[in-house]
């Protein structure tokens, strides 16, 4: 085996030569069967990395972090650094917004549930926007579950008695009015903190009826 | 909406919100982070270091990453700020054990070692115990650039060498680990 050549290999397999290295490396791999074998397990080696999975720790561990956490404080403040210095991760809509997309996760098992159900309803075309738009408007990934929730509730109120489907029509429609109030009220003022409060906690309102309705109705199924 | 997109899209808004609700003091929701990632972080340092490290350096990674949420600016996905997070703590225990510099570049005689064993049936090993029979060296070089995808500029500012060292330490790593394949 020609160590000359052996060596530089794994550079060749990672595209790190220079085109005249690079030549003189597969002029020699034409001759030298060794080498080329070499590179061919190297590749192998390479591929096996991507494959290797990952694996949970044989004990749990969250006691132990549980106890590392500071009680009473929270994460990132020292005890020196007074909240005026402090620096936030996420502004007041974001957290909110975090919190809307919490309780669409722990729904969504029952929204699921009953998109299972025996229906012929066409699937809804998939809608995708470019990551940048997200921080933006932060609304968007609400207002696109709030409309398949709803969706949902469509397909599925015939499962609920009619003076339930009309208690929450009567309520959603008073949500929805505060989502448009509040809406029109922050294109005169985007940045108003009570308007994007106001309007998160009533988009978390509307979010938490759809999903207790659409759990009823799974339950009913 | 397709459901697979939607378990998506509720997966990565649950682990958004949970960063957010971290950072703003709630342990129940870290936890939900800490089962989300606990595996990819545990396997990286089982890796990088000693298997019987992994589980109180996996321990002080999470600790480490609720003490630094606020500096967590949401401009990478939270995973990826905290395997980073992973490797530099790897990384200071590396030095804090009084690893010297000087056996991470002489590792190769000990590698010499692994490559010459006799692959037999009865001796062949499992990729991931070839992987750990690795001089340190070597194997973090291995696992950082093959597993996880850094470059040797930055494996080399990352271990304090120069990237001609990072490279060598690689190519080591596979032509040791090239007789452990599964066949």
């Amino acid at each position: 085996m020609n160590d000359q050549w052996t060596n530089r290999l794994s550079e060749y397999i990672d595209g790190e030569l220079d085109n005249t290295e690079r030549a003189a490396l597969e002029a020699h791999l034409s001759t030298c069967g060794q080498c080329y074998a070499t590179l061919g397990e190297l590749r192998q080696v390479v591929a096996r990395a991507k494959t290797l999975e990952d694996t949970p720790p044989a004990k749990d561990l969250w006691v132990g972090i549980r106890a590392g956490l500071t009680p009473g404080r929270r994460p990132g403040v020292s005890r020196d650094t007074t909240p005026a210095h402090r620096r936030f991760s996420f502004t007041v809509p974001q957290l909110l917004a975090a919190s809307i997309a919490l309780v669409l996760l722990s729904g969504g098992g029952a929204w699921l549930a009953l998109r299972q159900g025996p229906t012929n309803a066409p699937e809804p075309i998939a809608v995708t926007r470019p990551a940048s738009t997200r921080v933006a408007s932060w609304t968007g990934s609400t207002d696109i579950a709030i409309g398949e929730l709803q969706a949902a509730l469509t397909l599925n109120e015939k499962r609920l008695d009619s003076t339930t489907v009309r208690i929450v029509r009567k309520n959603l429609a008073i949500i929805d009015r505060a989502i448009a109030e509040a809406r029109i009220a922050l294109r005169n003022d985007p940045g108003n903190a009570y308007l994007n409060l106001h309007l998160a906690d009533t988009m978390r309102r509307k979010v938490e009826l759809l999903r207790r309705v659409n759990d009823m109705a799974a339950a009913r199924s | 909406m397709p459901r697979q997109v939607l378990e998506d899209t509720l997966t990565a808004d649950s682990i958004a919100a949970d960063t957010a609700l971290a950072a703003s003091g709630d342990p129940s929701a870290f936890e939900r982070l800490y089962r989300t990632h606990v595996a990819r972080v545990h396997t990286l340092v089982r890796r990088m270091l000693d298997a019987d490290e992994a589980d109180d350096v996996t321990q002080d990674v999470f600790i480490r990453a609720w003490q630094k949420l606020s500096t967590f600016r949401g401009e990478s996905a939270f995973g990826t700020w905290l395997h980073r997070l992973a490797v530099n703590v790897v990384l200071a225990r590396r030095k804090s054990v009084g690893i010297e510099r000087g056996r991470f570049i002489n590792a190769e005689e000990p590698l010499d070692g692994v490559t010459s064993k006799p692959l037999t049936p009865e001796l062949s090993m499992d990729f991931e115990e070839a992987l750990a029979s690795l001089p340190e060296g070597a194997r973090q070089v291995f696992v950082l650039h093959d597993v996880e995808g850094y470059r040797h500029e930055e494996i080399a500012r990352m271990l304090g060498v120069v990237p001609g060292t990072s490279k060598s330490q690689l190519h080591h790593a596979r032509m040791a680990l090239r007789r452990h394949l599964e066949r």
